[in-house]
């Protein structure tokens, strides 16, 4: 990506990335994205009894525009409740980081595939269902 | 700590005496050298003078170099007027998988328009095999086109021994010389090249000017049609200070060439050693010495190139990836991949390369970036993770 082409929103959220690192026993994690392709996402959830995102941390192997989306995704989640983190599209991750280049759009899909996949894990785990929530593509090892 | 360029291979910064030189054809001595009175002799004598100064660096003759608008259409012409004028003779095109876009790009333009073209390989350090060449060579072959040096992991290419491999088979050989050009000694006769392509702006020239040197006795074909400007060969209206501050770059670049190579070469090595050392998960890309004296390409594991890039970038400095996420393409570098580097490898490559005035305080100073932010990457990357997780059980 051209220099430039980044919003401030995106150069803060890479050059600080908030949330980075992981949760041990997490109650919800997903992996997504495939390193052939040059982006992984993991997401870690840390969720209370009332189904509320209490921690999230990320870690993302991928350009400036993963890093960022990961790191705006996390910040959104966190308070919100598991129903209400399903709703977060990546368009709102985008909205976020005042917008993407239109090649790193992929990026901010990534971060909600990412947040679907822990949260589709934190269901497995607890038995529970969120309405709308689909198992996550399994391309990580692709 | 000031700007440190290290992407000198995307393009150089302008000699000063190359733009000094320039100057007088944009104001005074402005007129156009086709014209026939009088204020035509100057810029004339200055084109003239110019094509002197590049010939003498490559041992050609002053009218076996033809101006051009740069590598891309020196290569375009070599190729697609040298398949047209082979025509007769045979349809069969050889290159190397590692070539320029310019090359590649021609190669496919060409099997469109019903040409055969064979790309050969190359080895782990981004050499062509000479075997697997020659036995790509059919009696239909009529143009062999292989780099001089390649432009992201600066892999030198056995040129002599591929014009003489040529040439014993009765078939021409182009390379594409503008990594090479005003970097490394050519010879067009030593090395049996019958054209050879270069771009200005590469070694301390203007952009937009470079040159496509022609053997003599090779009749090729016009590519840009129209007036009869270079013999008849390559219309449109002269570039003169684009011409003059080439040509003034061209000579300071090919001066004294032995002693700024082993200036280059100790820099460079100062940073590929600090680098290999202190960087762990890291590999250089390219042949250990067979190699531009300016070219560094590492790839380091479990990262990302536009990341470093730009985290690079915000210490100001400044380099290139081969990583697919910085052009918005899918897929890394073509030629990272033809050496051999899986996907996620290529993925976090970066190309270092040297400008001639650089200091080895530049160096180290690149070398520490460069660790810590391979350090930062890595803290924020899930691959390191279960890499590292992997190595404690």
């Amino acid at each position: 990506m051209y220099d430039g082409e980044y919003s401030d929103k995106v150069i803060d959220h890479f050059t600080n990335p908030r949330n980075v690192g992981e949760i041990e026993n997490p109650s919800g994690v997903g992996t997504v994205g495939n390193a052939k392709c040059g982006d992984i996402m993991r997401i870690f959830l840390d969720i209370d009894e009332n189904g509320i995102i209490i921690d999230c941390k990320f870690k993302t192997f991928g350009c400036g525009a993963a890093v960022a989306s990961s790191s705006m995704a996390t910040e959104m989640v966190k308070g919100k409740s598991v129903q209400e983190a399903m709703e977060i599209t990546n368009k709102a991750v985008m909205q976020a980081l005042d917008g993407l280049p239109v090649v790193k759009i992929h990026c901010s899909l990534l971060a909600e595939e990412a947040i679907h996949a822990a949260l589709w894990d934190y269901c497995q785990k607890t038995g529970t269902a969120i309405e709308g929530l689909r198992p996550p593509k399994a391309d990580i090892n692709d | 700590m000031e700007d440190v360029y290290l992407d000198n291979a995307a393009t150089s910064r302008m000699r000063k005496e190359a733009l000094d030189a320039m100057l007088p054809y944009f104001m005074d001595e402005f007129a156009n050298p086709s014209s026939i009175h009088a204020k035509s002799r100057v810029p004339r004598a200055a084109v003239r003078k110019a094509r002197e100064q590049i010939a003498e660096c490559i041992n050609a003759e002053p009218s076996e170099i033809y101006f051009t608008s740069g590598g891309t259409e020196s290569d375009n012409w070599a190729l697609i007027s040298g398949m047209e004028m082979l025509e007769s003779k045979g349809k069969h095109l050889i290159i190397s998988t590692i070539e320029h876009h310019a090359i590649l790009e021609t190669s496919y333009y060409l099997e469109k328009r019903g040409f055969e073209v064979t790309r050969v390989g190359v080895d782990g350090d981004g050499i062509i095999r000479m075997d697997d060449l020659e036995k790509a060579i059919r009696p239909d072959t009529v143009l062999i086109s292989v780099m001089t040096a390649n432009n992201e992991i600066g892999s030198i290419q056995p040129i002599a021994a591929i014009g003489k491999l040529a040439h014993e088979k009765g078939i021409l050989f182009h390379t594409d010389a503008v990594q090479a050009f005003g970097h490394i000694p050519l010879d067009v006769k030593g090395m049996n090249i019958d054209m050879l392509s270069a771009s200005g702006h590469k070694f301390g020239g203007p952009k937009g000017v470079g040159f496509l040197y022609i053997r003599k006795g090779i009749r090729l074909p016009p590519f840009m049609h129209g007036g009869e400007q270079e013999e008849g060969r390559r219309a449109g209206t002269t570039n003169v200070p684009g011409i003059v501050g080439m040509g003034v770059a061209a000579e300071i670049s090919c001066t004294d060439m032995e002693n700024k190579i082993e200036r280059m070469v100790e820099l460079r090595d100062h940073l590929i050693d600090r680098v290999l050392r202190e960087i762990p998960y890291s590999r250089l890309n390219g042949h250990r010495d067979k190699r531009l004296p300016s070219n560094a390409d590492f790839s380091f594991e479990f990262i990302e190139g536009e990341s470093m890039l730009m985290s690079l970038g915000m210490k100001k400095v400044y380099i290139s990836t081969g990583s697919a996420c910085a052009s918005g393409s899918l897929d890394p570098s073509h030629v990272l991949l033809s050496i051999g580097l899986p996907h996620e490898i290529a993925h976090g490559s970066v190309r270092i390369s040297i400008p001639e005035d650089a200091t080895m305080e530049q160096m180290d100073y690149a070398a520490d970036c460069l660790k810590q932010t391979v350090d930062t990457m890595r803290s924020l990357s899930p691959l390191y993770d279960d890499f590292m997780k992997k190595q404690k059980v």
